[in-house]
Order: C-alpha cells, then structure tokens, then sequence
C-alpha cells in the first residue's frame, strides 16, 4: 500500500491491524468497524485508535467513537463509488477532527474531490501508485486554481474570487 | 449585459442576451482543457486504464460509439450567441464531417471526432466560451431550462439564471461526481412546461408563494429510460436562499442510498419508487435541516450578478399588429403556412419567436451542416440580437424577431433549406441516433423518422392534422423520449430482427404521462402504414380543436387498439 498526504508518498504512521491479530499496548493502530467497541474499552494511553469503515456506514453509530479515534478510513469498494465522499462530508460534519483517509483504487484525477470532501491523506495499493506516481498527485491537486462550491475544502472559491474583484 | 461584457460593441446588433464568462470561468474551463489534455496523454502512456479513464472522458463528453468516438458539446440552457454557433460550425469542418447534431437535452453530438483531437476541439470550444463538461458519466448533467427563456408571455421568470447558477455549482463538484447513475436537471419559469421537468431527476418549477416571493416547486424521480417515471412533488416551495442546500440535500440522500449494484436500477427515480416518496421527503428535509446555510449566505448576490446577463435585449417599441407582416402572409401562402405554425407570440408587441426546423421532409431530425449553422449565426445577428436556442425538440429557436422581419427572414431560411413548416406537427419528430451510430441501439431510428416524414410529406394534410409528438428511440433507454411522445415509437431487435412498439397518449408537460403499449411490436416497413391508420382514425373521431393527445384521452387507448385492429384485417399483419 501507499500513502498520499499533501500530494506526497508518505510513510504510514498508523498500522492497519488484522482482525485475528491482538490489539497492541501502544502505537497507531486501525482496527475494523466489528472490532472497534471492543477496542476501546481496552484502549491504553499509549494507544491511539483509527478505524476503517465501510462507505455505507451511518454516521450516527459512529458518532459516539468519533472524538476517541485519531483515525477514520473510509474504504473505496471501486473507485467510481462515490459513496465514500458523502461519508467523509458527514464525518467532518460531525466534528470529526482526526486524520480522515480514504482507502481504495482511487486514481490521482479523484484527488481534488477527496481533498474537497475533507480527506487528509489517500491509501491506494502499490500496482496503482507505480503507474500514478507523486507528480500525477500533485499535479491533480494543482489542476485548478479555484472551484465553484461553498463549503468544501479548496485552495481558494470563485465566488470569493468574484466578491473580491467586484469591490475590491 | 453589455456592461460585463468587453467584446459587445465589436458584435453587430448583438447585445448578448445570455451569460458571459468573467475571468474566473474562463480559467476554470481552460484549466479543465488542460487536465483532459494530460489525462488523454496518460491513458496513451498507459498511466490510466480504460477503465480508470472512462468516467473522465464521459464527463469531458467524449463517448466511444459504435463506429468512433462522440463528443457531446454542453449548450447550457440551450442558450448560445452567433460567435458559438460559428465556432460550431468551424469545428464540424476541421475535425469532424462538416455536420452536427442537435440532441433532446440541447447539446450539440459530433460523431465523428478522433481521440486525440479533443483537447484541441475542447480549446477552440473554450475560446468561445464553451465547453463538454459532464456532458456524459455519472455526474449532475448540463441542465437545461425551457428554449423560450425570457420571451415567453405566460412566464413568471426566465429559468436561465437558476440553470447558470446550478451548472456552476455542479460544475466539477467534489461530492456528486461519482453518483450511482447520470442525474439530470430541468428548469421551467413559465405556466406551461416546455422543458419536460417531470422525467428529469430533479424538475424544477419557479413558482410564486403567498406572499409573492420566488421560489421553486421540486419534483424528483422522473425519468425516462427502460422504467419511465412521472416525477412526484418532493418540496412544494424552496425559497431561492435555501435552493442550493435544498439541492445538496436531495443529491447527498441519492449519493448514500441511490442503488449502485444494477446500473438499470440505479437513478433516483429508482430510489423514489422504492422507498415512496414520503421516505424520500423525510430524508431529504432531515439533511437539509443539518446542512450549515451560513455558506450559502451570499448567494443572493451571487444569482443577481448571473441573472443581469439575462436581462432584455434593447427591444424597439413596436405596435402589437404589424401590417407588413399581413401583406406578406397575404402574397405569399407558403410563408403564411410558415408564420403560422412555426412563429410562436412574443411577450413584447411586435416581436415574435421563431423555430427554425431541423426536420426536414424526409432528413435526419436534429442534424444541422456548418453551412445551415453559419446561416444561423448570421440570420441571428441580423433579425435577433444574435441569439439562438437549441429546443429539446432538436429545433433552433430565433427568440427576438421583429414581426417586420419574418418576412426576410423566411426568405432567407428557405434559399438554407431551413425554412420547412412543421414545427410540433407529425413531421417534427423527435429521434435518438439509433442503430446508425448508437453502440447501445437495438434498431434504426432514423430511418424510421425518415419514412414517417416522408409518408406525410403533404403539408396541408399535416397542418390538418395539428400539433402532433412523434418520438422515435432505438432502444429501451429511451433517448429519443418515446415514453411521452403522443405517438412514441421504441425499436427493439426480436430474434435478430426490429421490431417497432408504439406507444401512445404520452405527455412531456405538467400533465406528464407515461404513453400506454399499443400492442406487439411491428416490423420497420410496418410503422408508417399504422401511424397513418391511428392518424386517419384520430381525425375521424376528433372534435373541434382538439389535438390527437386530446381524442385519445377522450375516446379511450381501447378504441384506438380496436380500429388499428380492423384495419390490419384489410392487410398488414399489425
């Protein structure tokens, strides 16, 4: 697997734990959605939890995990379902703070949308980022310089761009 | 409005009447030119697969077809100047074979373009302010809006404004461009429905409340397709401040719960009739009650900055009756023919809206040459502040003629071979591609439409038989609107051979409905023979004034079963 975070090939800080393995006294660890009530009731100080979950998860049963995880990875079944985005919407909405990642085959021209939707960093596996390398990221992220909506995150709005030039 | 816009005074009697770029949009097309340009290069290079490159392609309007690839050009709100047109025309000829073709949902289909030409037709398209952006893929449509715009007399308030608001906001946006399906959206202002807003995804109707105030009826679920829909009411009026929430809300409950494991079960209407629509309204206010509005607060600025390019071209002021336009239609019958059926009324005195036919006796519905384009763009600038309207009726509207000027102009769209008189009668029938060009067809379209023409070639018999919907797809998806033709007719392939059904009573309007099956399917040969038995029998029961929607309602779809059922005893094996 890869990590994508501000247009770059990062090392993963966090480790996605198998569902037959143990849960460790201490690091980053993610867990999946069945194992995560459990996970924190045993949770250490030492241990920070993230949690991968499925795009058609409700976020209400998250709500009350959210503000004790570090991580929410949101899982990509193919990368034209675009599920994962009204998710991550919902997530940030809810006050979700962490890391918010999305994990999938998503291709480098998604990235401006995931960005928008409020994702931090982008998992994809490694046949994939061999074909789309960094600049094919950074490039996506640089391929506009202002969008159309309110509300989502972008480098900067047009409307905005617009009310600036009308009174400056 | 001239004031935003820099190149006015170089356009003869062409204040534009329509939205221009400022330099933001033109950036964000550019920019758009640009990616599509390196996506094409890295699907060559092998950096994106097919499959990854697919929904970039179809939301850039390029399809790959049955012999090639086609590229579908957004006219937004079918609304386009005399330089676009030219420009259209230009593109024909250099990279495609020097026609176009004009679509149900008002966008313009080249069919013959190569792959690696795009970028440069998507730049000449971007240096006039044009565009292909989800014209294609499973993303929010170019929207389209009623062709009379702005001069029709029964409207409340011209629909473009909303459609430019909402095709920027749609424009490539972060959330919905990877919904379970297409989703299309159609805008009305008037008291009738020229834009079908009842078989979109999301219709939407400008209506005044109580207090007098604008807002929009929302309708979704409509649809037409292999399971057509007549959309239900989700939100009888959304004030203006809250449209784009409203919009978000119905978008984000289609993106979670829209199905994605059957692509023929995927659309909202799909959703709509699952769940029922009191399921869907509650889904729907409960997000929208969630959503922070506070984003939304200058948006009121923002629509009144769009809606002043829509503001009325410098009319003269005219008498309501023009005696020219009587001595004219007194010389010369075939113009008055013309003036009749293709002249609608203008909701300024002395004005008229003209529909230039793309059907031609026995042509190709909807097909335009860069020829009859450039005619276009020049008739417009001289008879109509250079303004034209692609209809979904694959017409071209001339919105702001002078009723002293039919008269030329006729003359002239007759040596253009465009001056053909059947705008809404049986000759103007509306068809998809079809088995000609469509990799998804299962018969022929076009010449179907082609026999039919000819078969009531005779113009004093169809202006007899009155305003009359013939709709033609070649297939179940239903591109050519068959659903809500009064006269629908969808080609299918039975045992390797087509086979026509034909359907009758549909109705595009606020009165939708859904045409009823006439019953089995009959051969290509056969179509002409029984639309003229339904035809024949329709005059022969019909009462004064009533159009052939109006007699079947009347008399009942039995009736007209049994007389198709009698005549086929005298022969055709119907």
């Amino acid at each position: 697997m890869a990590l994508i975070s501000d247009g770059r090939f990062v090392e993963d800080a966090w480790r996605r734990l198998a569902d037959e393995e143990a849960l460790p006294k201490s690091g980053k660890v993610i867990v999946s959605l069945p194992r995560l009530d459990h996970a924190l009731e045993i949770q250490t100080s030492e241990m920070t939890l993230g949690a991968i979950v499925p795009n058609t998860a409700e976020p209400s049963a998250l709500m009350s995990a959210l503000p004790r995880l570090g991580l929410v990875s949101i899982a990509f079944p193919a990368f034209a379902d675009g599920r994962g985005f009204s998710l991550a919407r919902l997530l940030r909405r809810a006050g979700f703070a962490g890391e918010l990642r999305a994990s999938g085959r998503l291709v480098a021209d998604q990235y401006p949308h995931l960005v928008g939707c409020g994702f931090d960093t982008v998992e994809i596996p490694d046949d994939l980022a061999e074909r789309q390398d960094e600049s094919q990221w950074r490039a996506a992220l640089a391929a506009y310089s202002r969008a159309y909506q309110r509300g989502y995150a972008a480098r900067s709005s047009v409307l905005e761009a617009r009310r600036k030039a009308l009174r400056p | 409005m001239t004031a935003h816009d820099p190149q006015a005074t170089r356009r003869p009697n062409a204040p534009t009447t329509t939205y221009r770029y400022d330099e933001f949009d033109a950036a964000f097309v550019r920019e758009r030119v640009a990616e599509f340009r390196e996506q094409v290069r890295r699907r060559l290079s092998g950096a994106l697969t097919e499959e990854e490159f697919r929904p970039f392609r179809l939301m850039n309007g390029l399809y790959l077809q049955l012999h090639a690839y086609m590229l579908r050009v957004a006219i937004p709100y079918g609304t386009l100047i005399a330089p676009q047109m030219r420009r259209l025309a230009d593109i024909a000829d250099k990279w495609d074979k020097g026609y176009g073709h004009f679509t149900t949902r008002q966008n313009l289909q080249y069919n013959w373009p190569k792959l690696v030409d795009t970028p440069d037709i998507l730049e000449a398209l971007a240096e006039v302010e044009m565009h292909a952006i989800q014209t294609s893929g499973n993303c929010i449509r170019n929207v389209t809006a009623d062709h009379f715009a702005g001069v029709a007399r029964d409207e409340i308030e011209d629909p473009r404004p909303t459609a430019e608001y909402l095709r920027q906001w749609s424009s490539l946006h972060p959330e919905f461009s990877f919904l379970p399906r297409k989703f299309k959206i159609a805008v009305t202002g008037g008291e009738h429905d020229r834009a079908a807003i009842m078989v979109h995804d999301i219709g939407l109707r400008i209506v005044r409340n109580e207090a007098g105030e604008i807002g929009y009826q929302v309708v979704v679920g409509g649809g037409l397709g292999r399971s057509p829909f007549v959309g239900k009411v989700v939100r009888d009026f959304a004030p203006r401040a809250d449209l784009l929430a409203y919009i978000e809300a119905v978008m984000r409950v289609y993106n979670r719960f829209g199905r994605r494991d059957n692509k023929y079960k995927a659309r909202i209407k799909i959703l709509v009739h699952e769940k029922g629509i009191d399921e869907i309204r509650a889904e729907v206010e409960a997000e929208f009650s969630a959503i922070d509005r506070t984003v939304f607060a200058h948006d009121p600025e923002e629509f009144a900055r769009i809606a002043a390019f829509f503001a009325p071209p410098p009319y003269e002021a005219l008498p309501a009756k023009s005696p020219a336009l009587d001595a004219a239609k007194l010389e010369y019958p075939a113009f008055a023919n013309f003036v009749d059926v293709n002249v609608s009324p203008h909701k300024v005195d002395g004005y008229a809206i003209v529909t230039v036919s793309l059907k031609p006796i026995g042509g190709v519905p909807g097909d335009a040459t860069s020829d009859q384009m450039r005619v276009l763009a020049d008739l417009s600038e001289r008879f109509g502040f250079g303004e034209l309207r692609i209809s979904h009726e694959q017409n071209v509207i001339l919105p702001h003629v002078k009723q002293d000027d039919l008269f030329a102009l006729w003359r002239a769209l007759d040596a253009a071979g465009l001056a053909t008189a059947n705008a809404g009668l049986i000759s103007d029938i509306i068809s998809c591609p079809g088995l000609d060009y469509c990799s998804l067809a299962t018969a022929r379209s076009i010449p179907i439409a082609q026999a039919i023409s000819k078969r009531f070639s005779d113009m004093s018999r169809q202006r007899r038989i009155g305003k009359l919907g013939v709709k033609i797809s070649g297939c179940i998806n239903a591109c050519g609107h068959h659903h809500i033709g009064a006269i629908g007719i969808l080609g299918l392939e039975k045992k390797g051979q087509e086979s026509y059904q034909i359907t009758l009573g549909g109705d595009p309007t606020f009165s939708a409905s859904i045409g009823e099956l006439l019953g089995p399917g009959v051969t290509a040969e056969q179509v002409p023979d029984v639309i003229e038995h339904l035809v024949d029998f329709y005059l022969s029961e019909r009462l004064e004034n009533e159009q052939f929607i109006d007699t079947w309602r009347r008399v009942g779809h039995a009736r007209f079963k049994d007389a198709l059922r009698r005549e086929g005893e005298d022969g055709a094996d119907i």
